[in-house]
C-alpha cells in the first residue's frame, strides 16, 4: 500500500435513501455545479505557453562560433554519452578553402538526431568538448511520418544570421558545473 | 384561406429554423458545458468563443465519406435517420410558443396547430421516435447496432408508460388535453390572481416526467443505447457522414422538443410572474411571454446537460428495475392521489 | 379535397395491407403494416376522430409492432429455418380466414347505419369521454377489468415461481462460497 488512502469496498445493501438515487444525484449536480465557476486550467497553447524551467532541456542546436564556422569536430562522443543511442554521425576531412565553414580540419558530414529517441537528458551537451551542442528552450515541432523526426544538419546547425540564444539556460549553477567538466576533461 | 395558410406556413419556416438552429448550438453549448464542469474552457477556435462550431461541424458532416456497409438493407440504412429526423421535427407542431398575437385586427396564433389531443400527439410522434433507431439498427447488419437498437425500443417503451401514467394525473389535474389549453391555466403566476404553474401541484408527476424524459431521449444516465464502452456507437455503428449527423442532430432536436413540453406542461409555458400587474398591452405580454418560455427550455436544457456530466450511466438491469418497479408503481400512486385530491380539495 | 385524401388514404392502406401479406421478409411486413396502421390512423382524423387516431398510433404503431420488430429482429428468421407446412395446415389456414372474411363482410353489411358523419364532433376527447362513461359505461369497465385481469396475469408468468428460484440460486450461491 503506497498511500492511505486505499478504501476497503464493501457490498452492502442500499438503504432507503441511497435506493430513490435522488440525493446522491442531487450531491452530484452541486458539486459539478461548483466547477461551473471555479477557475479553468485550460492553457491556450499556441498564443499562451506554460512557464517553462531556467534549465528547461529542448530542441538540440549546434552551435557556430563567432565568424560563423561550425564547431563540431565530429568526435563522437556525444554518441557515445547518448543513452538512447539517437544520435549518429559521419566524420569528414576539412578541404582547402573551407576554413570560414567548419572550425577545425575534421568536421560532421553528417549529423543526425532521431527525436523519436532522444530522451533530452541533456548528456550531449554535457559530454561535448567543442561546446557545439546545446539543448535549448525551444519545444520540437511535430510531424506527420516517423522520417521527419530524424533531424539533420538542415534542422540542427544554427543559421549564420539568426542565431539561436543558447545562454538563457546557462544559469551560474549550470556554469560551474561546466567549469568542473572542464577540469576533468583536462586532467 | 390564403392569409391562413402563409400565415402558417410563415410561422412553420420560423419554428423549423429556430429548432435546427437551436439544435445545431446545443452541441455547442454540449460541449462547452462539459468543458466548464470539468475545469476546461472547450471549443474556442471557430470565431469568437468558438462560436462558429456547429457550422464547422456541420460542414465536416457533410463532406466526410459516405459508407453503406455491403451487407446491409440499403432502403433500411437510409430510412433509419430520416425516420429519427422526421419525428423529431414533427412534434414542435402542439408546442404553444406563446400566446396570441393581435396585428391590424387580426389575431395570430404563436403555435402551428392547436390541437384537441395535443399531448398525445406528442406521445404518438414520441412513440414512433424508436422505428428510427430500431430501423437503422437493424439494417446495419451489425451485432452491437442491433443490441443498440434492441435496448433502445426495450428502454423507450419501458419509460413511455411511466410518463404516459404521470402525465395522466396532470390530465385529472387540468381536464384537458391541449397544450394551449394547459398553458393558459397557468396564466397570472406570482401576482394580483395567484395561480401556481403546474410543478407546484404535481411536483411527484414533474419528477417522473422529467426522469422518463431522459429516458425517452436517450441522455445519460439512460444513454444505454449507444453506450460506447460495450457497443462501440450503439445503433450508429455503421453510419457515416451527414446520416450520422442526422442521428445525432435528431437526439438534440428530441431534448429541445423535451424541454419545451416539459416547460409547457408544469412551468406555465409562455406565463411568466407578475404578467398581469406591468400594465403593457397585450401583445408585449406575448412578446416577453415567448422570451420567458425559450428562457425556461434553455434552463431545461442546460439541466440535460448539467446531468450528463454528472452521472454515470445506469447498468441495464438497473435501469429496467427503475422503470418497471420504481417509475410506474410511483406514478400509478400518483395517479391516485391526483384523483383523492381531486374529488376533496375542488381546486 | 377530403375525397381526394380519402381514396389516397384508401390506396395507400390497402396497397401497403397487400403488402404486408406479398412480402418475403417479416422485417419488411411489419414495416407495411405500420404504413397500414398510419393511413387507417389518417381516415380517423378524416373523420375528425382525433382522438381515436393519437391512441390508435400510440398504441398500434408505437407499441405493439415496436414489440413485433423487437422479436422478429431477436428471432433472426430466414428461408432456411422456415418450418415446411404441410398441405392441411394450409388447408385449415385458408379455411380459417375465409370465416373470418365472411364475419366481417356480414357485420360491415349490417352496419351501415353506424356510418359517421364526417366533420362531426363525436370523435372530439370530451364527447367521446361522455359518450364513453354514460352510454357504453359497462362495456367500458368490462374491458377495464380484461385488461386488468391480463396485466396480472402478465405479472403472475413474469414473476419467477418461488421453488423454481431456489434451484436455480442453489448453484450460484454454493459458486459464491467456493471464491
Amino acid at each position: 500500500m503506497l498511500t492511505d488512502r486505499a478504501k476497503v469496498v464493501v457490498k452492502k445493501e442500499m438503504n432507503f435513501w441511497e435506493r430513490i438515487y435522488l440525493p446522491a444525484i442531487l450531491g452530484g449536480t452541486l458539486i459539478t455545479i461548483k466547477h461551473l465557476f471555479k477557475r479553468k486550467t485550460t492553457i491556450k497553447f499556441p498564443e499562451v505557453k506554460r512557464e517553462i524551467s531556467a534549465v528547461w532541456r529542448g530542441q538540440h542546436v549546434l552551435k557556430r562560433d563567432e565568424h560563423g564556422a561550425e564547431r563540431c569536430t565530429a568526435c563522437g562522443l556525444c554518441a557515445v554519452a547518448c543513452p538512447a543511442e539517437a544520435i549518429t554521425m559521419t566524420a569528414a576531412e576539412r578541404k582547402k578553402g573551407e576554413e570560414n565553414l567548419y572550425r577545425e580540419e575534421k568536421y560532421a558530414a553528417v549529423y543526425e538526431i532521431n527525436m523519436l529517441r532522444c530522451i533530452f537528458c541533456g548528456l550531449c551537451e554535457e559530454a561535448c568538448p567543442k561546446e557545439a551542442i546545446f539543448l535549448t528552450d525551444r519545444i520540437e515541432s511535430t510531424d506527420y511520418s516517423r522520417q521527419a523526426f530524424i533531424f539533420g544538419k538542415d534542422k540542427l546547425v544554427e543559421p549564420v544570421d539568426k542565431r539561436i540564444d543558447v545562454t538563457k539556460r546557462q544559469t551560474s549553477e549550470v556554469l560551474e558545473f561546466k567549469k568542473n567538466k572542464q577540469l576533468s576533461h583536462n586532467r | 384561406m390564403i392569409a391562413f395558410l402563409t400565415y402558417k406556413g410563415i410561422l412553420v419556416l420560423i419554428i423549423f429554423t429556430i429548432t435546427l438552429a437551436v439544435a445545431a448550438y446545443s452541441t455547442y453549448a454540449e460541449r462547452k458545458v462539459a468543458a466548464f464542469l470539468q475545469d476546461r474552457i472547450g471549443p474556442d477556435r471557430a470565431g469568437p468563443f468558438g462560436l462558429l462550431q456547429p457550422l464547422a461541424d456541420g460542414a465536416k458532416f457533410f463532406f466526410k465519406e459516405e459508407i453503406i456497409p455491403n451487407v446491409s438493407n440499403k432502403t433500411l440504412f437510409i430510412l433509419g435517420p430520416s425516420i429519427a429526423m422526421l419525428t423529431a421535427l414533427m412534434t414542435g407542431v402542439v408546442v404553444p410558443w406563446g400566446n396570441e398575437l393581435v396585428i391590424g385586427g387580426n389575431t395570430y396564433l404563436l403555435q402551428i396547430a392547436d390541437l384537441d389531443v395535443g399531448i398525445l400527439y406528442v406521445f404518438g410522434v414520441v412513440s414512433i421516435g424508436v422505428y428510427g433507431i430500431m430501423i437503422g439498427g437493424w439494417a446495419s447488419n451489425n451485432k452491437f447496432s442491433l443490441l443498440g437498437a434492441i435496448r433502445a425500443s426495450a428502454q423507450m417503451i419501458s419509460y413511455e408508460i411511466a410518463m404516459g401514467l404521470a402525465i395522466i394525473a396532470l390530465i385529472l389535474m387540468t381536464g384537458t388535453l391541449s397544450l394551449r389549453e394547459m398553458s393558459l391555466q397557468q396564466m397570472g403566476g406570482v401576482g394580483a390572481h395567484w395561480n401556481f404553474w403546474n410543478v407546484v401541484y404535481q411536483p411527484l408527476g414533474f419528477l417522473i416526467f422529467l426522469v422518463c424524459a431522459f429516458a425517452e431521449c436517450n441522455r445519460t444516465p439512460f444513454d444505454l443505447p449507444e453506450c460506447e464502452t460495450e457497443l462501440v456507437g450503439g445503433y450508429h455503428t455503421e453510419y457515416s457522414s451527414m446520416k450520422l449527423g442526422l442521428y445525432l442532430f435528431a437526439e438534440y432536436i428530441n431534448m429541445f422538443i423535451s424541454s419545451a413540453v416539459i416547460s409547457t406542461l408544469y412551468f406555465g409555458g409562455f406565463n411568466f410572474p407578475f404578467m398581469n400587474d406591468l400594465g403593457l398591452s397585450a401583445n408585449w405580454i406575448t412578446v416577453i411571454g415567448t422570451a420567458f418560455f425559450f428562457a425556461k427550455i434553455t434552463f431545461f436544457i442546460f439541466f440535460f446537460m448539467w446531468i450528463r456530466w454528472t452521472i454515470p450511466r445506469f447498468r441495464y438491469d438497473q435501469l429496467m428495475n427503475l422503470g418497471w418497479r420504481g417509475m410506474i408503481p410511483l406514478a400509478i400512486f400518483n395517479i391516485v392521489l391526483s384523483g383523492l385530491i381531486s374529488l376533496f380539495v375542488h381546486r | 379535397m377530403t375525397l381526394y385524401l380519402f381514396y389516397f388514404l384508401s390506396f395507400v392502406a390497402i396497397l401497403s395491407a397487400l403488402l404486408v401479406v406479398f412480402s418475403k421478409s417479416p422485417i419488411h411486413s411489419i414495416l407495411y403494416l405500420i404504413i397500414t396502421f398510419f393511413s387507417i390512423a389518417g381516415h380517423y382524423v378524416l373523420q375528425n376522430a382525433q382522438f381515436l387516431a393519437a391512441v390508435h398510433i400510440i398504441v398500434y404503431a408505437g407499441a405493439i409492432m415496436v414489440l413485433f420488430l423487437y422479436v422478429i429482429m431477436l428471432l433472426n428468421l430466414n428461408k432456411e429455418t422456415e418450418p415446411h407446412k404441410t398441405s392441411l395446415a394450409k388447408i385449415a389456414a385458408v379455411i380459417c380466414a375465409g370465416s373470418m372474411m365472411v364475419v366481417l363482410v356480414a357485420s360491415l353489411k349490417g352496419a351501415s347505419y353506424l356510418m359517421a358523419k364526417p366533420g362531426g364532433d363525436i370523435g372530439l376527447v370530451k364527447n367521446l369521454g361522455k359518450v364513453l362513461f354514460d352510454e357504453f359505461l359497462l362495456p367500458f369497465e368490462l374491458s377495464s377489468i380484461l385488461l386488468l385481469a391480463a396485466m396480472v396475469g402478465v405479472v403472475m408468468v413474469g414473476k419467477q415461481d418461488q421453488r423454481t428460484q431456489i434451484l436455480t440460486n442453489t448453484p450460484s450461491t454454493e459458486a459464491n462460497k467456493i471464491e
